[in-house]
């Protein structure tokens, strides 16, 4: 990749993107399960429970800061380095995010604030809410920001607008409604609720095998096996039907994460693995099992799952047909409106608009696609094919590690119906080690998703390279090495926060054992006695 | 759906320029103070304990205050594409110092505290006090080239072309800008901290906070006197259709001295705004010298309405102008999004809006009351 402005663009983004997403998983599913201890809390009245919420809630704070900060400039940098992206796709994408905010980040702010702050300014019922509504919130606002995402490997319910040049809204039912997104929703919170429950499993085993706080890590161990090992089962179920929408919807991006160079006979075999080779369009080494990949993609024995060189044969006809609509368009467009356009231009247009992103796929090569040469339709074809090799393993590594986690919860869940949690300490060392595996996970999960849909950044309508802003490569380099150096310095000291509050341990609650009556009753009692 | 042709596209485009003001002053309003407090905070606190005080007056709240700065940010996307995609390509560099310096803000009050060192907390104290100024200036700074004009161009299929650096951003007006945001959100935390503190922290704000209002006042009314006798306006010179296709190349516009005072010779009670910055960065030093504490971040909080309204009703109706380009600036009329979309934010708008400020006022009611040294020391507070 040479440094021209859309890969540095690309960088930027992905860089900021991936660290974002350090903090996100972990962020939506430890608000849950504080929420859930909490609920035990308030329910039992029992205060190591309160403890526990306190002490999960210490590195949940570290967490979500880092979060909220690098969320600022997931906000900001689409309209920075994706000016004509937000130009010719705000009138649809702008829509979730702003809901977002709406609902989800307020929630979340106004009540973290309350959840450290307001321990002894609410009773435990108002406690318990605020808790509970960060957590909404947090669950909330991975919805909206799903059904952006949804929106841009899924297209649904826009269409252009030749006066205002741009994509707009016809039916914003089903951009919320986008199956894509919804699978994608549940996907990606279930593996945030994974990511938390190996991080609580993770540092109350190392608690076990030092010997201390035995009574809140075996609670948490409990609670973040059962959690844990629902959620663990949901991923791999939710990750298939995204699997199974891909074949509806994203084609391509299917057969190149199978490797899948040609179209094979129903029900295609699966390649367990193999080494991809983009050029001589094989799989070296390959291991298949028979019919495998048909029955997960297609779920029937006799649909045929396109394979990457049938689907470049496809692109090509596309790209003709959105050489047609861009033609109609700019006749359209001479006319001055839509109505006063000619009739054949109109039909045309009707005909072929949808195809109009695979004649912008060929700017690349040529300012005016109408002067397309077929070598050329040729090569933006060819360009439709993302790069396979690491799409093939970063998918093959998320869902090893999917079923690792399955054994891994259902093995704690067992150990702690028998109260045998502290039995074996190989296991134990083994849930200390496994923490960053859930994050390698998660991260490769979006690479694969955004990688996946190269060259596109809107699925068919709009290509990466025609997204960026206008500005120089020094420009962003020097943004880039400034993100960077930022996001390392903060990495650094979280990591530092974080092991050293693991360390310090819970600490110890001096208040008598609670009654079941308010604080504010309480204190209130106390003070006329 | 054709719900949304239950208002008219134009009432649309006015509610969600109204709307997208109502967002800006809620921003300053709130997440203001925070700013104002964030700048004031090696200055008002001496000693580790009275920073820890300041710091804690906006612990609990800086973080739902700076959703109305995010869902600005979500707002202008879905409401106004065009202006959401030229201005924050244009301002990159701007943009980044911004962001850079509010990344440090959320870090700075989460991480000072976890550590003793003298050393780990006087370094937060000026990234906190970084990530107070930088954004205030720079916000300022890009309010004041907005009003001078912004050197964009858009070709036919509305690629946006920004034919300046950053450099070019610091004229002198834009910096007098600058320094009107910075004093009057100074002004604001020092309200707040004088209502929300004790002792030495409270006396200190009262001071910085009488000085920073006379600072507002004069800047302020130095920036509408130059922009008065120095600063071309901007005016629309073809047929307005304000139910017309968003594409602003569709109309042609000038660069004419005194354009930017049209709307008060055509509407003369629009001086109430800028009067209102005025009169209320006055009154916010007088009571602050008369210790009403409550009234005087009232009073703030009217000079800093005043002032955003102002800007507001100055370029009505463009919301970017263009100096290299002119009929390609940005106005309410040819800067929206589409009818249908403008419609469903707003009706999404209608139902949160309230709820938002139902539950954020009710958590300022939990919070309420004063942050002093023996409250922040109290176990189980979890204070910063």
């Amino acid at each position: 990749m040479d440094l021209d402005i859309v890969s540095l663009s690309r960088l930027q983004f992905a860089l900021t993107a991936l660290y974002h997403f350090l903090f996100v998983p972990l962020t939506l599913g430890l608000s849950v399960l504080i929420a859930i201890m909490e609920t035990v809390y308030v329910m039992t009245g029992r205060k190591i429970w309160r403890q526990m919420t306190k002490f999960w809630g210490t590195l949940f704070g570290i967490n979500f800061v880092l979060g909220v900060a690098t969320g600022l400039v997931m906000e900001f940098q689409f309209g920075m380095n994706w000016s004509y992206y937000s130009h010719y796709v705000g009138d649809i994408f702008g829509a979730p995010l702003a809901v977002e905010g709406l609902m989800a980040f307020f929630l979340e702010a106004t009540f973290v604030g309350l959840f450290f702050f307001g321990w002894n300014k609410l009773s435990r019922v108002g406690h318990l809410v605020a808790t509970w509504c960060v957590a909404l919130g947090s669950n909330f606002s991975a919805l909206w920001i799903l059904i952006a995402n949804g929106w841009m490997q899924n297209p649904v319910g826009s269409a252009f607008n030749p006066q205002t040049m741009r994509m707009e809204i016809t039916d914003f039912f089903a951009v919320i409604t986008n199956p894509v997104a919804q699978a994608k929703f549940v996907h990606t919170v279930s593996a945030g609720y994974v990511t938390a429950s190996v991080f609580v499993l993770g540092v109350s085993a190392w608690y076990l095998l030092k010997g201390r706080h035995l009574d809140v890590a075996k609670r948490s161990m409990t609670v973040a096996a059962s959690f844990g090992l629902a959620s663990a089962l949901s991923v791999v179920v939710l990750g298939d039907e995204s699997g199974y929408l891909s074949t509806e919807h994203q084609k391509m991006k299917l057969a190149a994460i199978e490797a899948m160079w040609e179209t094979e006979p129903a029900p295609a075999p699966f390649t367990v693995i193999g080494i991809p080779d983009q050029q001589a369009r094989e799989t070296h080494y390959a291991v298949r099992i028979p019919a495998v990949m048909g029955l997960i993609g297609t779920r029937s024995l006799t649909t045929e799952i396109p394979g990457i060189n049938t689907l470049v044969e496809h692109a090509k006809d596309r790209i003709r047909s959105g050489i047609v609509a861009f033609d109609a368009l700019q006749r359209i467009r001479a006319a001055g409106s839509t109505a006063a356009a000619a009739e054949a231009d109109r039909a045309a247009f009707e005909e072929h608009g949808s195809n109009l992103g695979y004649a912008l796929l060929l700017k690349r090569y040529v300012d005016d696609p109408r002067q397309a040469t077929p070598q050329q339709i040729d090569q933006a074809a060819e360009d439709t094919v993302p790069m396979v090799l690491p799409l093939f393993w970063a998918f093959r590594i998320m869902v090893a590690l999917g079923f690792f986690f399955i054994v891994l919860m259902a093995t704690f869940f067992v150990l702690s119906a028998r109260r045998r949690l502290d039995a074996h300490r190989w296991l134990l060392k083994l849930a200390v080690y496994a923490i960053p595996l859930p994050w390698i996970a998660a991260e490769l999960g979006w690479f694969v998703a955004e990688f996946g849909r190269q060259p596109w950044i809107i699925e068919g309508v709009l290509p990466t390279a025609a997204a960026v802003s206008d500005l120089g490569a020094g420009t962003v380099l020097a943004t880039i090495l400034g993100f960077t150096a930022l996001y390392t310095v903060l990495f650094i000291i979280e990591m530092g926060l974080m092991l050293r509050a693991i360390r310090k341990g819970v600490e110890p609650d001096l208040d008598p054992e609670v009654s079941l009556i308010a604080p504010r009753v309480s204190q209130r009692l106390t003070a006329q006695e | 759906m054709i719900l949304h042709t239950l208002i008219d596209y134009d009432v649309l485009r006015m509610i969600w320029w109204a709307l997208l003001a109502i967002l800006l002053i809620a921003f300053a309003l709130t997440d203001g103070f925070d700013l104002g407090a964030a700048m004031l905070l090696p200055f008002v606190g001496r000693t580790d304990a009275e920073r820890r005080v300041v710091i804690n007056t906006v612990g609990p709240v800086w973080e739902g205050n700076q959703v109305w700065l995010i869902l600005g940010g979500g707002a202008i996307f879905a409401a106004w594409p065009p202006l959401y995609a030229v201005s924050f390509s244009g301002f990159y560099l701007a943009m980044f110092a911004i962001l850079f310096a509010l990344i440090l803000r959320p870090v700075g009050f989460k991480y000072r505290s976890k550590r003793e060192s003298a050393r780990w907390r006087t370094g937060w104290d000026w990234a906190l006090f970084v990530g107070g100024l930088v954004p205030s200036l720079i916000f300022g700074v890009a309010v004041g080239n907005v009003l001078l004009g912004v050197p964009f161009r858009l070709d036919e299929d509305l690629r946006i072309f920004y034919e300046g650096g950053f450099f070019g951003l610091l004229s002198p007006f834009a910096l007098l800008c600058g320094l009107v945001s910075v004093s009057m959100l100074c002004m604001h935390g020092a309200a707040w901290l004088v209502l929300k503190s004790r002792g030495p922290v409270a006396e200190r704000s009262r001071t910085y906070g009488s000085a920073a209002a006379l600072a507002t006042l004069v800047l302020f009314a130095l920036g509408g006197l130059l922009l008065w006798q120095g600063v071309d306006g901007y005016r629309i010179t073809s047929a307005i259709d304000p139910a017309g296709p968003s594409n602003p190349l569709r109309k042609t516009a000038e660069i004419a001295a005194g354009a930017w005072f049209d709307n008060y010779r055509s509407h003369p009670w629009l001086a109430a705004a800028p009067a209102a910055g005025l009169a209320g960065a006055a009154l916010t030093w007088i009571f602050l010298r008369w210790r009403k504490e409550g009234t005087a971040l009232l009073t703030s909080s009217l000079s800093i309405l005043g002032i955003i309204v102002t800007v507001g009703v100055t370029i009505f109706p463009f919301l970017l102008p263009s100096s290299i380009d002119p009929r390609a600036s940005l106005t309410v009329w040819d800067a929206s999004s589409s009818h249908q979309t403008l419609f469903i934010m707003l009706v999404a708008a209608v139902i949160f809006v309230p709820l938002v400020v139902a539950y954020t006022l009710w958590v300022y009611r939990v919070l309420w009351g004063k942050v002093d040294e023996a409250s922040i020391n109290e176990p189980g507070n979890h204070a910063y």
